[in-house]
């Protein structure tokens, strides 16, 4: 789910561009010397995107704002996840998926992208002169392959309440499995949830943790397709720009996802068919199938019994997140609000202060007056900056992660429904068997071979679903364990990132007090 | 300060100092140091507010000034209200900035000034008021002191009306009009900087809050929870560094750009106040001019006598009132000079620390290995 983990840089961006332009030299850049790695990931400076189309959009020159410091948060393939998600993938899919013919497409012509799962359980992503049980360790080899993605480029097409933001969509990469090593399409927002719809249909029973799509919001495209041109409307859309390219880069941040063929297309190809039904699958109504699920759980007439606890105090301890972390981003959107209105307060300050200068008669105590002015105006825009980096590096992780640990109680609440089905797949089981002994008993031979024959049947089903469930657990397990690593990294580097925020005010802060101390000292 | 009979009463006026300031109930009493220009023998009384106030009709009675109106008064702050018997809403709204920092220590600094420039002041540093309130044991606040002719000034309907009299001097009706318009634009800029730094001290509360909720999220049932834990609490550690940050950058405004634009504000009210006192002499003088050529040929000699009178009191305000103008121009820039530069290198000073801090929160959380 991060941003930011270990990644080779990109070998198709020039290094020089990773640098980014600071107004204070001597902060240094993440060049390497954060331990994800050499890709440039700047801080969410945001201010309402411009189209810059002679720029690249993966270089610094921003994949989002015209600001020089910022860059689209660049993504590599984890190839050096711990996962054994293909490890007996065959054969389970084709009875659990509905489209498991999806999967095999996957491994099938996309040939060279061979998955290779060696004995301790590493996914590693090589291509064909790889030998296939190789062993990989957490730094990269020279055969991973980059992945890319930036949102950018916001456009309203349609008029009136017919119309909608498009997003440009675009992809760097050098795996095979696409056509083109560059590419952008445009999607719209409802393009996304489509996208998160067929995931969540084919993963949602395997126990994979999917990253649930950006929230709809009726308030905000409202005032975007009414056609307000104001900073809230502006805002909103970079909001939401943000969210989405956070969202596609935690999707192909997943090994399975990355390969999904639905990913692949969303990212490739040209047209999209409209996705429909999507109303239930964005903000409240991602929530409410979430505790959809839960109800039906704790509806559950078997209890479930619990063989190994690890689930159960991990759940636990995920609700215990949840609750922390819904805390923690009610306070960091109050601090958003109160920097927001010392925005506006330091904003009077320097009106009145202007008004002051312009007017005062002695000379040099009225430039002096105007300088404090521009210091202010300075000062506002210092505070401007520090909230959207609070918003966007702190209140934005917080609210993200909520969302995901939505989703990661959703995959507990699917295992425990595979559970459910297979007590109820063998109480069925133990019903034919007497069933079959009640007919042994009144002897009549026809039914007896239809009863020996739902026996079979549903033999062969108690072991499917025992071993969905056993699949469901062990996949969960290690999901859950690939999830809080990301997590754990994911918030580093977040807060890194605020860090380097935080000491970039504060140097200019002393940049402009340096400015203003001889002009006070030159009042006569 | 100057050379007159009393030098040797003389007070320097740099040496008043408000050394310690004690709470009883709802009285503030205050522990004033001063020394005499000719000594160095300290002396130390307490007073309380009321005797400031007693203090301030004295400056106001003084009979044997000429020209007294023409004096630009320095203004007392207003009586403070400890925070026991009201909110912190009402006391700003009396106070404004002095309301506000520790233990009554801009207030303190306030009052300090004030008496500094009373005994700074060439005519009110003789004032045998002066000299009773700074070395007098007894505390005189408690004599019924004799009603001075200003008071502060409370204008009546006709007073407004003398307010925009037209002058006979341009000299004082310009500076009548600078001093209206500048008056209204430093009073604005008080307040919206009391808007900012009070915005920053609620900033601070919230910063409080949101590290205090980082601390709970210590979890230590395995390795990756264990290092989620401690990077929620470097985060901590760095929201309450952003914390104090704020609060000193607030304390920084309060007790020099601050108690500056306060001092400021009222100093130009007590500027206003002095010219509008010269502008109702006037129009008594235009009065008595009209009285007397109207007057009847049996009460033409009195009214005539009036009006000479009338005439010498307002040239005598306005002689001394021009002094007082030029001091004034001279001092303020002085005095925002000297509050700006500290306001300033206050705030470089504390914003270099933070940076260095805030540097040294970032060198450790790129090491911290996850």
């Amino acid at each position: 789910m991060s941003l930011g983990s270990v990644r080779n840089p990109p070998p198709f961006l020039d290094s020089e561009d990773q640098e980014p332009e600071y107004d204070t030299g001597d902060l240094d850049s993440d060049d390497g010397e954060e331990i994800f790695t050499g890709t440039s990931n700047k801080p969410f400076v945001s201010t309402p995107p411009e189209t810059d189309p002679s720029s690249d959009i993966f270089s610094e020159e921003g994949s989002y704002t015209v600001q020089k410091h910022t860059a689209p948060k660049t993504n590599g393939v984890q190839s050096d996840e711990e996962l054994d998600l293909f490890a007996e993938a065959t054969v389970e899919l084709t009875l659990t998926a509905p489209n498991s013919r999806g999967r095999k497409e996957i491994i099938g012509p996309t040939e060279p992208l061979s998955t290779t799962v060696n004995t301790h359980g590493k996914l590693h992503v090589a291509n064909t002169s790889n030998k296939p049980s190789e062993e990989v360790e957490e730094e990269e080899s020279g055969d991973t392959f980059e992945l890319n993605i930036a949102v950018t480029n916001p456009e309203k097409m349609g008029d009136g309440m017919n119309a909608y933001m498009t997003y440009k969509v675009s992809t760097q990469t050098t795996l095979p499995a696409f056509r083109s090593k560059t590419f952008s399409v445009r999607r719209r927002f409802s393009d996304f949830l489509g996208l998160y719809e067929k995931l969540s249909v084919k993963y949602n029973l395997m126990g994979c943790i999917i990253p649930p799509p950006p929230q709809k919001s009726v308030v905000g495209m409202t005032k975007v397709k009414v056609g307000k041109e104001d900073p809230s409307s502006a805002e909103f859309v970079e909001k939401r720009r943000a969210a989405l390219e956070r969202y596609l880069q935690r999707v192909v941040s997943h090994p399975a996802l990355l390969q999904d063929s639905d990913v692949q297309e969303f990212l490739e190809r040209e047209e999209l068919p409209r996705a429909v039904n999507t109303q239930a699958l964005s903000g409240s109504g991602f929530l409410k199938m979430i505790n959809k699920a839960s109800d039906a759980v704790n509806k559950m007439t078997i209890k479930m019994n619990e063989s190994d606890n690890w689930f159960e105090s991990k759940l636990q301890e995920v609700e215990n997140e949840e609750q922390l972390l819904r805390r923690l981003h009610a306070s960091v959107d109050s601090l958003v609000n109160h920097r927001k209105e010392l925005c506006s307060n330091t904003a009077m300050f320097a009106k009145s202060v202007a008004m002051l200068g312009s007017s005062e008669e002695n000379s040099a105590l009225s430039r002096a007056l105007s300088q404090l002015a521009e210091v202010e105006d300075k000062l506002e825009q210092l505070h401007q900056e520090q909230a959207f980096s609070d918003f966007f590096t702190l209140t934005e992780l917080l609210a993200d992660y909520l969302r995901l640990l939505g989703a990661v109680r959703g995959c507990f609440e699917q295992r425990m429904k595979a559970w459910q089905r297979w007590q109820e797949a063998q109480s069925t089981l133990q019903k034919k068997r007497e069933a079959e002994a009640k007919l042994l008993w009144s002897n009549k031979p026809d039914k007896l071979q239809q009863a020996k024959e739902d026996i079979t049947e549903w033999e062969a089903k108690v072991g499917q679903c025992e071993r969905d469930f056993e699949r469901i657990s062990s996949t969960l397990r290690k999901e859950v364990h690939r999830f809080e690593k990301e997590k754990c990294r994911d918030f580093k580097h977040h807060i890194v990132k605020y860090l380097e925020s935080l000491l970039r005010s504060q140097h200019r802060l002393v940049k402009c007090w340096e400015a203003f101390l001889p002009e006070a000292k030159a009042i006569v | 300060m100057g050379s007159n009979e009393d030098s040797a009463q003389s007070v320097n006026g740099s040496s008043i100092k408000i050394t310690d300031v004690t709470q009883d109930g709802d009285t503030l009493t205050f522990a004033i140091t001063s020394q005499k220009s000719s000594s160095s023998a300290g002396v130390c009384v307490f007073r309380t507010y009321e005797d400031f106030e007693w203090l301030q009709q004295g400056l106001f009675s003084q009979e044997d000034v000429p020209g007294l109106q023409g004096v630009i008064f320095p203004p007392l702050p207003s009586k403070p209200l400890p925070s026991t018997s009201l909110s912190q809403a009402k006391a700003l709204k009396q106070l404004g900035f002095l309301a506000l920092g520790d233990e009554w220590m801009i207030y303190c600094k306030a009052l300090e000034l004030y008496l500094q420039q009373v005994a700074a002041h060439t005519t009110l540093s003789k004032s045998k008021a002066l000299y009773s309130f700074l070395n007098s044991s007894e505390s005189p606040g408690k004599q019924c002191g004799k009603k001075g002719i200003l008071n502060r000034l409370s204008q009546a309907m006709e007073e407004m009306r003398k307010e925009g009299h037209k002058d006979v001097d341009e000299f004082f009706q310009s500076e009548r009009d600078s001093s209206t318009n500048l008056s209204a634009l430093f009073k604005l800029s008080t307040e919206k900087f009391l808007d900012v730094v009070l915005n920053k001290q609620r900033l601070a509360l919230a910063c409080g809050h949101f590290s205090t909720s980082l601390h709970l999220c210590v979890n230590q049932d395995n390795p990756t929870a264990v290092a989620f834990s401690k990077i929620c609490l470097k985060l901590s550690d760095i929201i309450e560094a952003v914390k104090i940050n704020y609060e000193k950058v607030s304390d920084n405004d309060i007790s020099t750009l601050g108690l500056g634009l306060d001092l400021e504000s009222r100093y130009q009210e007590a500027k206003r106040e002095m010219l509008f006192r010269r502008t109702c002499k006037l129009v008594e003088l235009e009065t008595a001019n009209r009285n007397s050529e109207r007057a009847k040929p049996n009460k033409k000699a009195i009214m005539e006598g009036v009006q000479k009178a009338t005439q010498k009191e307002f040239d005598i305000i306005s002689s001394v009132a021009k002094q007082e103008i030029e001091h004034y121009h001279r001092d303020r820039v002085s005095l925002l000079r000297d509050f700006l530069i500290c306001w300033c290198e206050k705030q470089l000073s504390t914003a270099r620390e933070s940076s260095a801090l805030l540097s040294q929160h970032l060198d450790a959380c790129k090491k911290f290995a996850v």
